[in-house]
């Protein structure tokens, strides 16, 4: 299956880890990426606390652009999937919007119709591709692997309809299929703080602090995410986690794309497992190398 | 904790609530019944000096300088589950954007005013870009909004820089110049 791609900034810089992991296993899930050329930034949270009209408008320059290729936008990013959707939702739905967005991007010689769907990469995986053909490929032995599946914000709220806002468990019935088990994660969608880490850091670390605490709590032996926004924050804050709170935490924070990955046999290095901040050891380490 | 303990019909700004009412979907807070869903739903309300609820009642009662001056609005990570809670289908997450772009317009962003730095400073980045570049909005942000507590963001950088996840340069889009006519274009229809 054919998509239109929208990376999205985070991929080629903090998250590459996730790029790496997508280029690996979707080839293997047969799911083409066609990378939508020369697209810009979304305006992701921020650029939308300063200016509305002109946040949507750039948003639907990618959305005008990935018209004229009659398939779905695919993102790997939360929140792209949060802010192409709701640009199309403003679009649609508020006439003066439209014609405003509509004015804007004619200045930039484009046009926009309204009827790109735009889909999350893990809607993709669990929606369009046949989970036999996944559980067929499964080469490594996972059964012991306990993984707190954490599906965080921007993916199921506001409701874009692919799973449920509180008790989402599409990601689940995927790690299932792997060979894994899930543990039951009270906090799969909690907020981790997004970009408050950078602004409010003490209360952001409060949030990553509870989500750590319950994945240990359940046996967890790694967090499994989708976004970059909350892989970086429980990833790379962990240490700064600890420091405050005292506590010992020492889980990784894997990509869903790194667990297909793992499952279907790929090394580490094609999955861009060195770039964690918190490297998979000890236990999750054997059950993955000794299988 | 509001600032007076009275307050006088003559001092409530009764265009608060048309302007958040002119807003898109912003008439639905008529509807909202003040039961409290968004507030017992924001993982942040604790850290708030008004939780979501108040602020909805506060605008309607012309409260303006009470919430555009509240941290609240800074403290909204747009995790939107009050959204999606809220029994009467106000989207509140886009409330509090529009209330952070009115602090920002009118100077009363003090309590955010770091958030408002990066915001801006993102901004930035994508207009000069057509992308955002991380490691050049956090090197703005902490001059800007943080330089003497510059040291307490070196251990994250470093953990980054040393998994080969912070780029030095910048993507800059092709078609930055189409960007840009979008932009200005968004200039003369006069948005704030």
């Amino acid at each position: 299956m054919k998509y239109t791609y929208y990376p999205g900034c985070s991929v080629t810089a903090t998250a590459n880890l996730y790029q790496e992991s997508i280029d690996t296993v979707a080839p293997s899930l047969g799911i083409e990426l066609e990378e939508l050329d020369d697209w810009n930034c979304c305006g992701a949270t921020a650029y939308m606390s300063v200016r509305e009209l002109m946040s949507f408008a750039i948003s639907a320059r990618n959305l005008a652009m990935a018209e004229k290729f009659h398939r779905d936008l695919v993102t790997p990013c939360s929140a792209c999937y949060l802010v192409l959707n709701k640009t199309n939702h403003y679009f649609n739905d508020y006439p003066d919007m439209r014609s405003k967005i509509g004015k804007a991007l004619e200045a930039g010689g484009l046009s926009y119709s309204g009827n790109v769907r735009v889909r999350h990469i893990l809607d993709v995986i669990v929606n369009d591709v046949d989970m036999e053909k996944i559980s067929s490929q499964v080469t490594r032995d996972l059964k012991e692997l306990r993984v707190a599946p954490y599906y965080g914000c921007q993916i199921v709220r506001p409701e874009m309809g692919f799973d449920d806002p509180d008790e989402p468990e599409s990601m689940d019935r995927l790690i299932e299929t792997l060979g894994a088990e899930t543990v039951d994660y009270s906090m799969k969608t909690k907020c981790c703080g997004a970009s408050l880490m950078g602004t409010e850091e003490k209360m952001a670390l409060a949030l990553c602090r509870d989500l750590l605490m319950d994945a240990q709590k359940k046996g967890a032996h790694c967090i499994v995410t989708l976004c970059p926004l909350c892989q970086m924050n429980l990833d790379i804050y962990q240490p700064k986690v600890n420091s405050l709170f005292k506590t010992d935490f020492k889980i990784p924070v894997i990509y869903i794309t790194q667990l297909i990955g793992i499952a279907l046999g790929a090394s580490p290095a094609e999955l861009g497992m060195k770039r964690l901040g918190v490297k998979v050891s000890g236990e999750m380490k054997r059950i993955i190398e000794g299988a | 904790m509001l600032e007076n303990e009275v307050c006088y019909e003559a001092t409530l700004d009764h265009d608060f609530l048309d302007e958040i009412y002119s807003l898109p979907g912003g008439e639905e807070i008529k509807r909202c019944i003040q039961c409290g869903s968004c507030s017992g739903s924001c993982p942040q309300a604790c850290q708030m000096d008004h939780a979501p609820r108040k602020i909805f009642s506060l605008i309607r009662a012309g409260f303006r300088d009470e919430v555009l001056e509240s941290n609240t609005i800074w403290l909204c990570s747009s995790c939107y589950t009050c959204a999606v809670r809220c029994p009467k289908e106000i989207k509140i997450t886009d409330v509090m954007y529009a209330l952070k772009r009115l602090a920002i317009k009118e100077g009363k962003a003090r309590k955010g005013r770091k958030a408002a730095v990066l915001s801006k400073n993102f901004v930035k980045m994508v207009n000069k870009y057509g992308r955002n570049h991380e490691t050049e909005l956090m090197t703005r942000y902490i001059l800007e909004a943080e330089l003497f507590n510059a040291l307490h963001f070196v251990p994250q950088g470093m953990r980054l820089m040393m998994n080969g996840r912070l780029p030095v340069m910048p993507h800059k889009i092709k078609n930055l110049d189409q960007l840009r006519k979008i932009i200005n274009k968004v200039e003369e229809l006069g948005e704030i």
